[in-house]
This record gives C-alpha cells, sequence and structure tokens, in this order.
C-alpha cells in the first residue's frame, strides 16, 4: 500500500466536509457569516494538516509520491506540448507501448520527445508493461535519437521507470546490448539533450534516455542505481527492507542535486505534483524551454565536449601513493 | 557388512582440513582438482571442462609476453554515501582487499599479447561481486583515454554483477562514464574487444561489455541484464538451464564468439592480427615510453 495515499485519508475528509459545509444553504446574512468563519476555520485545520503531513518527507515517503496512482505521467506532459506526432517501432521486431517518441512542438520549438509511459489504470499499466522498457523500446529510441540528430531537433526526455524490463524476451532480444546502444547514441549526437525525472528513475533502464546536457528533476521524484527493492533484496536477501535502502540509496533530487548528478530541482506543490498537475506541469516544461534556450545558444560542437566533461567528472575517489608494479604479482 | 561409524563419518567428509589447501572440489561435476594442476590448466576442470572463475592477475598472467604495467591502482575508493548495514562499506572494502589481494574490482594496464602491445582491463569478480562503483568506472575511461592516445588496442575482460549498490547513483553514472570513453577511443579508429566471463550482467553488461567491436564470450560464462533470480520472481517459473549462457546469446545472435578459456589468448592474437598491421606494431616499451620496465 502507498504510504502516501494512506496518509492522503483524513485530508480526503476534511475537503468532503469542507465542501458540504460551502454547499449548504443558509437563511440570514449573520447565518452566512458564522458559515463561512466555520469554512476558514476547517481550510486552516487543512493547511495545517497538509503541512504536518508532508512538510519534511523521507526518502521512502518521496518514492511512494513518485509511485502515487494520481502522480502526472508521461501522457499528461505530452498533452501540455504545442503538438506531438507519435513515431512507432524499432523496425525490427515490435512498437513497445512502454516507451513512447516522436516529433513534438514544445512552445513553439520543434523538438524530439522520447518519453517511459506508464499506464493511469491496471488495463493501460499492463499495455504499458508499468513504464518498464524492453529492447524494442530502447532501439526505437536510439532510432529516434539519431533521427532528431540528423535534422538538428533538441530532444527532450521524460525518465518514469521503476527499472528496464526484467523479463525473459528481454533477456533473449539483448536488453543489455538495447541499453548500451541508447547510451552510446546520447553520446554521440551534436543536438541538445534536456532529461526530465518526472516519477520513478531506476538504475540504468531510466539512465539510457537520461545521458543529457541538463537533468531536471521534480522534487518528488526518485533516481537510483536499482529500485529500493531491488536494493534490499541483493544487498541483504530481503526486498521487504526498501524502505531502509531508500534511505541509505541517497535517491532524493535534494542528494542528487549535491552529487552534481541532477542539475536542476522543480519544486512541487505542498502534497505533491498531483495535488496542482497542471501548475506543476507547466512549470516543468518552463524549466525544460529555458534549459534549451540556454543549451541553443552555446556554439554547435560544444554540447558534446561538454556533454562529455559532465559526465567525465562525476563520481567520488581517493588517490593512493602506489609505486608502479612492473612484474605482475 | 556395515561401514563402521568412524569410517562413513570420514567418507562423508569432502576434504580434510589440511587438505583443502590442496585439493578443490570441481562444482560441476564433484571431481578432486589438485590446485597446482588446475592453476596449470588455466582454472579449467580437466574431468568436465567447467571453468573456475579466474583472479585477474592470473588472467593477466595467462595472457601477457610476460610484461605488465599496471596503470590507474592510485584510483582508489572513498565512501561518498558514508554507507553503512551490517558492516560499513569501509569496513567491506577492507575485507575485499585482504581476502583478494586487490585494490578495486578491476585491474587496468600495459602488455602485450604474441607481440601485439595493447591495453588491458580484467575484472575480478571476488572483489565486491565484480561491482562497478566510481572507481571500476574511472580506471575504465582512464585505460581507454591512455589507450586512444597510444594508439593500442584495448581488450577488457567483464566479470560483474552489475552497478555497486554502496554508491548509489554516482555508480550508475559509470555507465555514462565509460560509455563516453568507449564512443572516443572507437571513433578514433582503435580496435575494442570486449571478453565477457562469468558473470557479467548490470550496468557492466548495458555499457562497455556490449559496446565493443567484437564481443567475445568466455565458454558457460552467464551473461545478461537482469539477475537470474530477479527474472525468475517477475515470471514465476523456472527458466531453462542454458538461459543467459554464452551459447544461448551466441544463438540469439548478441555475442560474436565464445571460446573456451584455452583457446581464448589464441583467439584474441587472430582478432588483432586481422585488425592490426603487425609490421607496424612496436614493442610495448616504444608504445608506453614513459613506463620503463
Amino acid at each position: 500500500m502507498n504510504v502516501i495515499v494512506e496518509r492522503e485519508r483524513p485530508l480526503a475528509e476534511l475537503e468532503e466536509r469542507i465542501a458540504a459545509l460551502r454547499a449548504r444553504g443558509t437563511q440570514t446574512a449573520a447565518d452566512r457569516s458564522a458559515l463561512d468563519d466555520d469554512v476558514r476555520m476547517l481550510e486552516e485545520n487543512y493547511r495545517g494538516l497538509l503541512r504536518d503531513l508532508f512538510g519534511n518527507l523521507g526518502a521512502w515517503e518521496r518514492v511512494n509520491m513518485a509511485r502515487h496512482p494520481k502522480r502526472p505521467i508521461a501522457s499528461d506532459y505530452l498533452a501540455a506540448f504545442d503538438q506531438f506526432d507519435e513515431l512507432h517501432g524499432d523496425r525490427q521486431f515490435r512498437d513497445d507501448p512502454a516507451l513512447v517518441g516522436g516529433f513534438a512542438k514544445l512552445r513553439g520549438r520543434r523538438v524530439m520527445v522520447l518519453a517511459q509511459q506508464k499506464g493511469r489504470d491496471t488495463r493501460e499499466n499492463i499495455k504499458r508493461n508499468f513504464g518498464m522498457v524492453s529492447p524494442e523500446g530502447y532501439r526505437k529510441a536510439t532510432r529516434l535519437m539519431r533521427l532528431a540528430d540528423r535534422f538538428g531537433l533538441p530532444i527532450v526526455t521524460f525518465v518514469d521507470t521503476s527499472g528496464a524490463d526484467p523479463g525473459v524476451a528481454s533477456e533473449e532480444h539483448g536488453q543489455a546490448e538495447a541499453i548500451a546502444s541508447a547510451l552510446m547514441a546520447l553520446t554521440k549526437v551534436c543536438v541538445p539533450v534536456v532529461a526530465s525525472i518526472i516519477g520513478e528513475g531506476g538504475s540504468g533502464g531510466a539512465l539510457a534516455i537520461a545521458l543529457a546536457d541538463r537533468v531536471i528533476m521534480a522534487e518528488n521524484a526518485v533516481y537510483s542505481v536499482a529500485s529500493p527493492e531491488g536494493c534490499a533484496a541483493i544487498l541483504w536477501g530481503d526486498a521487504a527492507r526498501a524502505p531502509e535502502a531508500a534511505e541509505r540509496l541517497k535517491l532524493t533530487s535534494a542528494d542528487l542535486l549535491q552529487f552534481d548528478i541532477v542539475d536542476e530541482v522543480v519544486p512541487e506543490p505542498l502534497g505533491g505534483a498531483h495535488r496542482d498537475a497542471v501548475a506543476f506541469i507547466e512549470r516543468l516544461l518552463d524549466a525544460v524551454d529555458l534549459s534549451l534556450r540556454d543549451l541553443e545558444r552555446l556554439p554547435a560542437g560544444d554540447l558534446r565536449e561538454r556533454r562529455f566533461s559532465k559526465f567525465r567528472r562525476i563520481g567520488r575517489w581517493q588517490e593512493a601513493h602506489v609505486p608502479r608494479v612492473v612484474a605482475v604479482p | 557388512m556395515p561401514m563402521p561409524d568412524w569410517l562413513s563419518r570420514l567418507r562423508e567428509r569432502d576434504v580434510p582440513a589440511q587438505d583443502a589447501a590442496l585439493w578443490i572440489k570441481c562444482p560441476s561435476c564433484g571431481e578432486m582438482l589438485y590446485r597446482k594442476d588446475l592453476a596449470a590448466n588455466l582454472s579449467v576442470c580437466s574431468k568436465c571442462q567447467y571453468h573456475f572463475r579466474m583472479s585477474a592477475y592470473d588472467r593477466i598472467n595467462s595472457l601477457v609476453d610476460d610484461d605488465f604495467v599496471e596503470i590507474g591502482n592510485e584510483i582508489v575508493p572513498g565512501d561518498p554515501l558514508e554507507w553503512i548495514d551490517k558492516r560499513s562499506y569501509r569496513e567491506k572494502l577492507d575485507g575485499d582487499r585482504a581476502k583478494s589481494n586487490l585494490s578495486e574490482a578491476v585491474v587496468t594496464g600495459f602488455g602485450t599479447l604474441d607481440g601485439f602491445a595493447v591495453a588491458l582491463g580484467v575484472m575480478d569478480f571476488s572483489f565486491r561481486g565484480g561491482t562497478m562503483g566510481t572507481v571500476v568506472g574511472e580506471r575504465i575511461a582512464h585505460l581507454l583515454e591512455e589507450a586512444r592516445e597510444r594508439r593500442l588496442p584495448c581488450v577488457i575482460f567483464t566479470a560483474s554483477g552489475g552497478a555497486r549498490m554502496e554508491e548509489g547513483m554516482l555508480a550508475l553514472m559509470q555507465m555514462a562514464k565509460t560509455t563516453q570513453a568507449v564512443e572516443r577511443f572507437t571513433s578514433a579508429g582503435n580496435l575494442y574487444v570486449s571478453v565477457l566471463t562469468d558473470p557479467t550482467t548490470g550496468g557492466v553488461s548495458a555499457s562497455f561489455a556490449f559496446q565493443s567491436d567484437v564481443i567475445i564470450a568466455e565458454a558457460r560464462a552467464s551473461i545478461g541484464f537482469a539477475g537470474r533470480r530477479v527474472i525468475e520472481q517477475t515470471v514465476r517459473q523456472r527458466l531453462p538451464d542454458n538461459f543467459q549462457t554464452a551459447e544461448f546469446l551466441l544463438e540469439r545472435g548478441q555475442i560474436d564468439l565464445v571460446v573456451t578459456r584455452a583457446a581464448l589468448r589464441d583467439t584474441l592474437v587472430r582478432i588483432l592480427d586481422y585488425a592490426i598491421d603487425r609490421r607496424r606494431t612496436a614493442p610495448l616499451l616504444k608504445a608506453v615510453p614513459e613506463f620503463a620496465f
């Protein structure tokens, strides 16, 4: 059960009571004013409750926020573009509905968009494989990255996946090679690449479309080396210890900003992006738009070099003094 | 006649403790193998051809013409996440250093293979399961950069459980770093050969393992993206025995060659010979002049 959804229950009750009170008819002006006072008091309570519940979220709570069933998903962002014309298929085997891509216009600018698409309900989630991309999806992405590069279209991606699909067919069709090739394609393109982590950024399956000049992250999104469940299973053989793993993995937007893994965090309304989805989506797209404007100002040819140095620097290590070993020990 | 109790107890014991240093049981066929014979046979079971995992330095010794210069070993791990679970990350690293005699999960350097000077990277599963953290990424990138400068071919042996959890996203980002290094190296016209050994999975297979010009896999090595257990849990069915083996991948068109360990060095030399003009091969000393042997 999603801990955020659970926490929202008293809020929903309060919302209902406020709505019921507002709907009530009144006879006199005095009654009206007394009722208004009550509504104001309840609304004050509501704001207080919102602050208490969501004012200071831990890592595991943010994981749940990122997985919230009402959280905006890729299609919600795409709907806010001026235009979008989806292009399908990897030209080899099939079209993967977990990765959506195509020509689009954002604030008048022509772009190529690539997005990991979760579903809104069970039926759609089954069709979209819960946003877990198969090799065909990564190969479609690679194809569209190259297409974008040929026509000078900036690449705009939206990351929202718990990880690459871990199925038998995906292994048979070369999941590792498909991801490795998408990474290689993003390394080679000469156009600006802006990635936005909007929900879950899980592992190599997320990075495959996020090797970008600029990485934007929604405040309550998470981005991690493995899902907390996967990490807990790998290290402790117990997926139930996911909350503990989430705290240790440093997967929140604030953590990743510190490590220079994300460049910008877009703040969310108190209680999460879904509480004011339309405004939040606009804010995130504003950030994408501004990033593209900055990147387009750079002299052509500098982008790849800058992208290289950005990722070349990432990591923390130490230098030891070692005598040069000539013979093999 | 029933076996006396003491005798059956003795027989149940695989190897008397004092002999364990001398003998090892083949996990595949159960044959007791004399460790010195096993080492002489490149850690391959003489009875069933089971390939034991090989340490990085044994591997290097089995390949080079008696000359190897290690580089990048000054790059050693920190503890960026200040990770603690049962033990701290620092303690885990100390334990692995003592146990494996390695400073990290990959050894990088230069050597010659039958006269061909090459850059060589060899991962070792006994250090943190060959996982890629900052140091593995940094050493691989450094190796490819040094090789590119000298226009030497590069051969990388992979063995990895994937990205290193204890370094979090800094570990994942090494996929990006190594990819970029491979791109610069290969687009400058240099040959890159990867040799996938048991096991090659996760972030390593989804980056530099599968970005080479020629992909060789060692016989029966387990290779894939997701771990076998993860897949079994997801699909809730038992997977066929050959699933994610080198042979399975060859059949599915994912790799160029499956080679036994005994044939590996010759295979590499033959590939180098096709891609590189032997007349133009400089001896290692000339190729890497700043390292005096």
